[in-house]
């Protein structure tokens, strides 16, 4: 024994104590889950009450209408998926290239952290400014009207700050061994990109993204500010057409005094979270499938 | 007679950022022969090896000061294209690290991307039995690399390097990831591969030292100290801060 080792002082170890602490602790986290699930349990049974009377095949290919057991929303499911698509078409390569250049290209110095956490700021920026922005800029200076077109360019501002960020935390996820061992090989910075960081990153990619759009499907703001239409009763058949999109039809039908079309809102709302529901779990299985 | 020199450095330094890793070291790395680097963690010596391929580039902090030469030519001068260096000068690291693809892809890669004119399936054949893997692999070149073991993957990275052709081999503690077998087998390689490139190689093991190289260097807190047949300077050390390093009284 080391003559410094510290013996005799008492211990008193209150072990029945300590493991009820513990105990007590699990079951405030157990309600903390409890609180979460009853929750997301009320809203889907009662939404699934209101809304699923209103759900037919009708209602699904059916433009909406001043008569509520006419309406449908054809229109808007089709101006959603317009949108989702050219929101997806504008921000995944601006969002990712940009996530590349500051992961891979630029230097680290003051101008690149200010300009990341700058980029954290925006994602942060409530969406109803972006509306503004979209208005000012897209609406009216490039004159796109109230097109599809505007609508998808103001909500990929939105999405834009959400989808760099997941770019960026996976293209820093991939290790450096592997870049490491392309470039030993010969590889210029973009071989090594293009073969071995860019797949490497591509589920938490496209697992970002596909969140990012599932955001902008639910939007709502934005869009009422740059102005979509609610009554559209006709298919949009171009990026410049007028649009509406299935929560603008949502909140319509829902600020109508009529108690008739409330049901079809939350027949429409049903509709909305099924989507939304679907993308998230693609997210997740691409997240699964790649990460074996 | 002075034998040829493949790669030489004079006074070279290395800063990351405000610290100083290696300091004023000239040496040459003789042709075709194995060269050992060893000293304490955080002598230098990987830094140093790194100088050989322009690795240390992809440290955004570090700062090369100095000559290191390649057949003659300065590989830091302006003009000099480092993925031409490092096909020339090809890498083993220390932990094993294939692409998560095939066995045949982790060889194709480095032909592909240097745009390899002739047959890519003889090529990656003849780069596998180089590196002593052939017979183990043949029948599953389709296979992910991920799943060998450590020393296959480590003999793979090494088939991969083999495949572009580089005159000189850097290792960087190749088989301090690798239980003892496989450590044997990468030491028998490297003994076959001995003759046919010049081999750099980093250790922390002086034992593997010994037994592989025909030279060693002992490197001290960014310093070369002794420099020399390694035979000799494992018999007859002459500073006494080697001496104490490989008499395991220090470091």
């Amino acid at each position: 024994m080391s003559p410094g080792a510290p013996r005799g002082g008492r211990f008193d170890t209150r072990l029945e104590a300590r493991r009820r602490a513990g105990v007590r602790f699990m079951w405030l986290c157990r309600l903390a889950v409890a609180f979460g699930v009853a929750s997301l349990v009320v809203l889907l049974v009662s939404l699934a009450a209101d809304g699923l009377p209103a759900l037919s095949f009708e209602f699904l290919t059916s433009y909406p209408s001043r008569f509520p057991e006419r309406a449908g929303i054809r229109s808007a499911i089709l101006g959603s998926a317009w949108m989702l698509a050219l929101v997806a078409v504008m921000s995944f390569p601006l969002g990712v290239g940009a996530a590349l250049y500051l992961e891979e290209y630029a230097p680290t110095n003051r101008f690149t952290t200010l300009l990341k956490t700058n980029i954290a700021n925006l994602a942060s920026v409530p969406s109803i400014v972006y509306g503004i922005l979209g208005l000012a800029v897209f609406v009216r200076f490039l004159a796109l009207e109230r097109s599809l077109l505007a609508g998808a360019a103001t909500l990929s501002l939105l999405v834009l700050p959400i989808v760099n960020i997941a770019a960026r935390e996976a293209i820093r996820a991939v290790p450096d061994s592997l870049r490491e061992a392309a470039y030993a090989l010969g590889a210029t910075r973009w071989q090594a990109i293009r073969h071995h960081v860019l797949p490497a990153a591509m589920p938490g990619i496209l697992s970002g993204t596909i969140l990012g759009l599932s955001r902008a499907g639910g939007e709502t703001a934005p869009l009422l500010i740059i102005g979509a239409l609610t009554f559209i009763a006709f298919d949009p058949l171009s990026p410049m057409d007028p649009f509406t999109a299935l929560p603008i039809q949502i909140f319509n039908w829902t600020t109508d005094p009529r108690g008739e079309f409330h049901a079809l809102a939350a027949g429409a709302i049903v509709v909305l979270l099924g989507v939304l529901l679907m993308m998230n779990a693609a997210a997740i299985l691409i997240r699964n499938r790649f990460e074996r | 007679m002075a034998p040829e020199a493949v790669l030489e450095t004079v006074g070279l330094g290395v800063r990351y950022g405000e610290t100083r890793v290696i300091e004023d070291i000239s040496l040459t790395i003789p042709t075709r022969r194995v060269v050992a680097f060893i000293g304490p963690s955080g002598c230098g010596k990987s830094t140093l090896l790194r100088c050989f391929n322009r690795m240390n580039d992809l440290v955004p902090t570090a700062r090369v000061t100095g000559r290191v030469l390649f057949r003659g030519r300065d590989l830091y001068a302006p003009g000099v294209e480092p993925a031409d260096v490092r096909r020339a000068i090809g890498m083993v690291f220390q932990k094993p690290n294939p692409f998560p693809k095939s066995i045949f892809e982790n060889i194709a890669f480095g032909l592909r991307i240097n745009g390899f004119q002739d047959d890519i399936g003889d090529r990656v054949e003849a780069s596998l039995r180089a590196a002593a893997l052939w017979d183990e692999v043949s029948h599953r070149l389709d296979a992910d690399a991920l799943g060998l073991s450590a020393g296959q993957q480590q003999r793979l990275c090494i088939a991969r390097a083999l495949a572009v052709e580089p005159e000189v081999l850097l290792m960087d503690e190749p088989a301090s990831a690798l239980d003892p077998i496989a450590t044997g087998r990468m030491e028998d390689l490297i003994g076959e591969l001995r003759g046919d490139y010049t081999i750099v190689i980093v250790t922390h093991n002086m034992q593997q030292a010994a037994r592989i190289s025909d030279d060693t260097a002992f490197l001290y807190m960014g310093e070369l100290v002794e420099y020399k047949e390694t035979q000799r300077l494992f018999t007859n050390p002459e500073d006494e801060r080697t001496e104490a390093y490989i008499t395991g009284r220090r470091g």
